[in-house]
């Protein structure tokens, strides 16, 4: 049984607003804080906090891809708004209220361990924005629900080359922003922070591997890891870390946040796999955000052609 | 207090049971939308949604139930009793409104599937073992079967309320992500609500 729930943002397309209008309300916002500083210096303040939850996602220039499933799109709204971003608290839709806060521009990532060229970069210099790509990937979460998300970015294996890791790296750790100040969630213990994830230096090669700086057209929101992310979609989301401020080249294997927190429940590869469970669940069906029943899950999320070749020597039960 | 207890009986319940049905009738109405394909505020993942909010009230009512009794201790008086039996069948009923979110909307009556998470998940084992002892209490719930069983009989058969709050907290505490301090709370308001009940401890306090 499929039944499509039309939410309350599944909006017509002759209700758009048009982008003329849709433009005017910065103008009307500039001149609204204007009246705001003349009023007095308070007003000045909440009309920039309100300025500062109205991020401007800019439009980005891309070209299109050949990675499509040629499935629906989960509309923009859904993957804005539902979210795992713990930095910013527990619930789907934290994220989406209070990422706000965070400040991803200027940015930069912080390069050290096995490589050629370690230091400080910035996030233009890390990511070509004149070769950016868009890539339609299914996103399987480990709680077992679904999208399909268009990104824009480039392929992780471009960032690499450019910071060349040595021959003895084997794997790649990467670090996500945490920040008290910018991220509330950092005060609750939930994880032990900061959030790390970890790929062996070949997954991180693979084609698929994707660092993702925009969505739907236009950078990445906050809340889904602006201004850079992971995105490996033939693993459960958690690995498709956000907001990236190091990237360290490691011989060992990398201590990661959830294997941590619970080794039984997140192993390192945490590959998407209908066969094997998550102890309190079973991933062998997920439901598609905005569909009501339940769908196969599939094995490496459908990937298999791309990745399988990495796991073929590999017990994929033991090593889940 | 200045309210009698035939003002309680006469309208205090109905405005009990009337608040109590909120959450239920909110529900219902949402998802009632949401099957006519109208706007709903169920959000993004309904299912989840659903289960979460029927869990959330079945777990505080039922807390709500075990606070009347250390409530007309404290207070030195029957009255809060009065609505003991109501709430406690309304946390039986949010738990049945778990079950049927679970069972239907999620699993779509399944069977297999819900017999594996059953057997095999040790958190819904939890949870299930709760709901299971939780209906011969609802079914003995009423003056017959108090007189049926006798009193000291039916006393000592509703104690086991206290182990189906223990397996809920422990429901709960298991099927969160990572270390949250949500679940720690609701354990917390149950142990002191247990505690209240231990003689000594009452003693202490000098409750009757």
């Amino acid at each position: 049984m499929l039944i499509k729930s039309k939410e309350k943002w599944m909006e017509t397309e002759n209700s758009v607003t048009d982008e003329a209008q849709y433009l005017n309300r910065r103008t009307f916002i500039k001149s609204a804080s204007l009246a705001g500083a003349a009023l007095g210096a308070g007003m000045v303040g909440s009309s920039l906090g309100f300025a500062a939850k109205e991020r401007t996602l800019l439009p980005l220039d891309y070209a299109k891809t050949s990675f499509n499933p040629g499935e629906d799109l989960t509309p923009e709204n859904a993957i804005t708004n539902y979210n795992n971003y713990y930095e910013f608290g527990t619930s789907k839709d934290d994220p989406a209220a209070n990422a706000w806060r965070l400040e991803p521009k200027p940015w930069s990532v912080k390069v050290d361990g096995l490589v050629e060229k370690p230091g400080t970069y910035a996030f233009e210099d890390l990511v070509d924005m004149k070769s950016l790509e868009e890539r339609i990937y299914r996103l399987r979460c480990v709680e077992a629900w679904s999208m399909v998300i268009p990104w824009i970015g480039i392929p992780l294996s471009s960032v690499l080359k450019k910071i060349g890791p040595k021959n003895d790296a084997k794997y790649v750790a990467f670090e996500t922003l945490a920040d008290r100040k910018q991220m509330p969630g950092i005060r609750r213990p939930v994880l032990d922070w900061p959030y790390v994830e970890g790929l062996t230096i070949a997954e991180a090669m693979n084609d698929l591997a994707f660092i993702a700086v925009g969505l739907y057209g236009k950078e990445i929101p906050n809340q889904n890891g602006a201004p850079l992310r992971l995105v490996v979609p033939w693993k459960y989301g958690f690995k498709s870390i956000k907001s990236i401020v190091r990237i360290r080249l490691k011989k060992r294997k990398p201590a990661t946040s959830w294997n941590k927190s619970a080794p039984r429940e997140y192993g390192f590869y945490s590959n998407v796999n209908p066969e094997v469970d998550h102890p309190r669940w079973s991933q062998a069906r997920e439901r598609r955000i905005g569909d009501f029943g339940r769908r196969k899950t599939l094995m490496f999320n459908g990937y298999g052609e791309q990745v399988a070749h990495l796991y073929k020597d590999l017990d994929l039960k033991a090593n889940y | 207090m200045g309210i009698t207890t035939a003002q309680l009986r006469r309208y205090g319940k109905p405005l009990v049971f009337g608040v109590m049905l909120i959450p239920a009738v909110w529900l219902t109405y949402n998802w009632w939308q949401a099957f006519q394909y109208q706007p709903h505020d169920l959000g993004f993942n309904p299912q989840e949604t659903s289960n979460r909010f029927t869990g959330d009230w079945a777990m505080r009512i039922l807390l709500i139930s075990l606070a009347l009794t250390p409530l007309s201790r404290i207070f030195r008086s029957p009255k809060p009793i009065l609505f003991r039996r109501m709430v406690g069948l309304f946390a039986f009923f949010y738990a049945s409104l778990h079950i049927t979110s679970y069972v239907w909307l999620d699993m779509a009556f399944d069977w297999p599937e819900l017999w594996a998470d059953v057997t095999k998940r040790i958190y819904i084992t939890v949870g299930m073992t709760a709901f299971v002892l939780l209906i011969p209490l609802a079914i003995t719930s009423t003056k017959g079967w108090v007189k049926r069983i006798g009193a000291r009989q039916w006393q000592k058969l509703h104690k086991v309320v206290y182990l189906v709050g223990l397996l809920v907290i422990v429901h709960f505490i298991m099927m969160r992500k990572g270390f949250q301090y949500e679940p720690l709370i609701y354990g917390g308001i149950l142990a002191l609500l247990l505690l209240l009940r231990v003689p000594a401890v009452r003693r202490f306090a000098s409750l009757p």
